[in-house]
């Protein structure tokens, strides 16, 4: 199996986002810290075979997000992106 | 309005089985009762939680079918045979059964019919779950939107939902659904008879210039595909939205 076959979208991890998150994430749009571009999260590719979920821009695939919940805590890593911008409702 | 109750915690409900329906060999349609279900929105999916009386769980997310403000909440589910919980969903659960399940989620593969655009829906096996949610929605509220879905099928046997498409097909104007099988085709079938390529696409799709809203489901590679063929053809990247199921969904 090649990494192409898991390959998922952030839509996918909407359920994971939605344990920490209050507001619906994956509707939201968010840029890249590497190369600036804003897409929303639901579109861009999730590998979540891993121990934790990885989200990676769609256009440059730079790390995004890193989600990894285990032993009692969640870890959440932020520095691929620069600002998220979220709707108050859906 | 549905998916109102947005704010707060997921948590997790009982859900209980109140009806079965066999979709094909190895498809079904699993009715719920959820007391306290929020609401949902065409294209949304909830999560499912089993635990073993060990107390391992194993989680899997299913799309919607039903309509939002139907009476139950419809899944439907294929079963993968080295799955942890889709063999159990298709196979085991019977009327009266309570499962565990948190939603709905995911706010970015949804539609709704203020879009306004024509609607391109492009499945490939059992990606058309959430599709079909969409389409029950366009004809549950009576909208006018016109819709083509193309739905990728092995054989006609695997082919979900087929007599509810063919009926809402007759009877609704501008509901086009178009069938290709890919593995065998039963004698005298007119349909493609061939996976889904460009050609086609350039054939069922609304041409670019109509800025038709698109989501396609379906296995990763089909998925990528059909995306990339489209953007080929000029379609906005931003107004093609995809759900990728991976290699198996469990």
């Amino acid at each position: 199996m090649e990494d192409v076959d898991l390959r998922l979208d952030g839509n996918a991890i909407a359920g994971l986002l939605g344990e920490v998150f209050a507001l619906e994430l994956t509707g939201a749009r968010a840029a890249c810290a590497g190369c600036g571009t804003i897409a929303e999260l639901g579109a861009e590719p999730v590998y979540a075979h891993a121990p934790g979920a990885v989200l990676r821009c769609r256009n440059c695939d730079d790390v995004m997000i890193v989600v990894v919940h285990g032993g009692g805590r969640y870890w959440i890593g932020l520095s691929g992106t620069t600002s998220i911008e979220l709707r108050n409702s859906l | 309005m549905a998916g109102t109750a947005v704010l707060g915690r997921l948590t997790w409900r009982l859900a209980e089985v109140v009806r079965l329906v066999d979709e094909t060999p190895r498809v079904r349609s699993i009715a719920f009762d959820v007391p306290g279900w929020p609401g949902h929105r065409a294209g949304q999916h909830v999560d499912v939680r089993l635990t073993a009386e060990d107390g391992y769980q194993a989680q899997r997310s299913y799309s919607i079918a039903s309509a939002p403000g139907a009476e139950t909440l419809v899944l439907t589910v294929e079963r993968l045979e080295d799955g942890e919980v889709s063999p159990y969903l298709v196979d085991e659960l019977r009327p009266g059964d309570r499962i565990e399940l948190r939603g709905p989620v995911g706010g970015y593969f949804v539609w709704t019919p203020e879009d306004g655009s024509p609607l391109l829906l492009v499945a490939g096996g059992s990606g058309v779950v959430p599709l079909m949610a969409m389409l029950r929605h366009r004809v549950a509220v009576r909208d006018g939107t016109p819709v083509r879905l193309l739905y990728s099928s092995r054989t006609l046997e695997d082919v979900i939902y087929g007599a509810e498409l063919e009926r809402v097909a007759a009877v609704s104007d501008g509901i086009e659904v178009v069938h290709t099988l890919t593995r065998s085709q039963p004698a005298g079938w007119s349909g493609y008879a061939r996976r889904i390529d460009d050609d086609m696409l350039a054939e069922v799709s609304w041409p670019a210039t109509d800025q038709p809203a698109v989501f396609v489901c379906g296995p990763t590679r089909l998925v990528e595909g059909v995306a990339a063929a489209l953007v080929a053809l000029s379609h906005d990247p931003l107004r093609i939205k995809t759900e990728r199921f991976g290699p198996t969904g469990g």
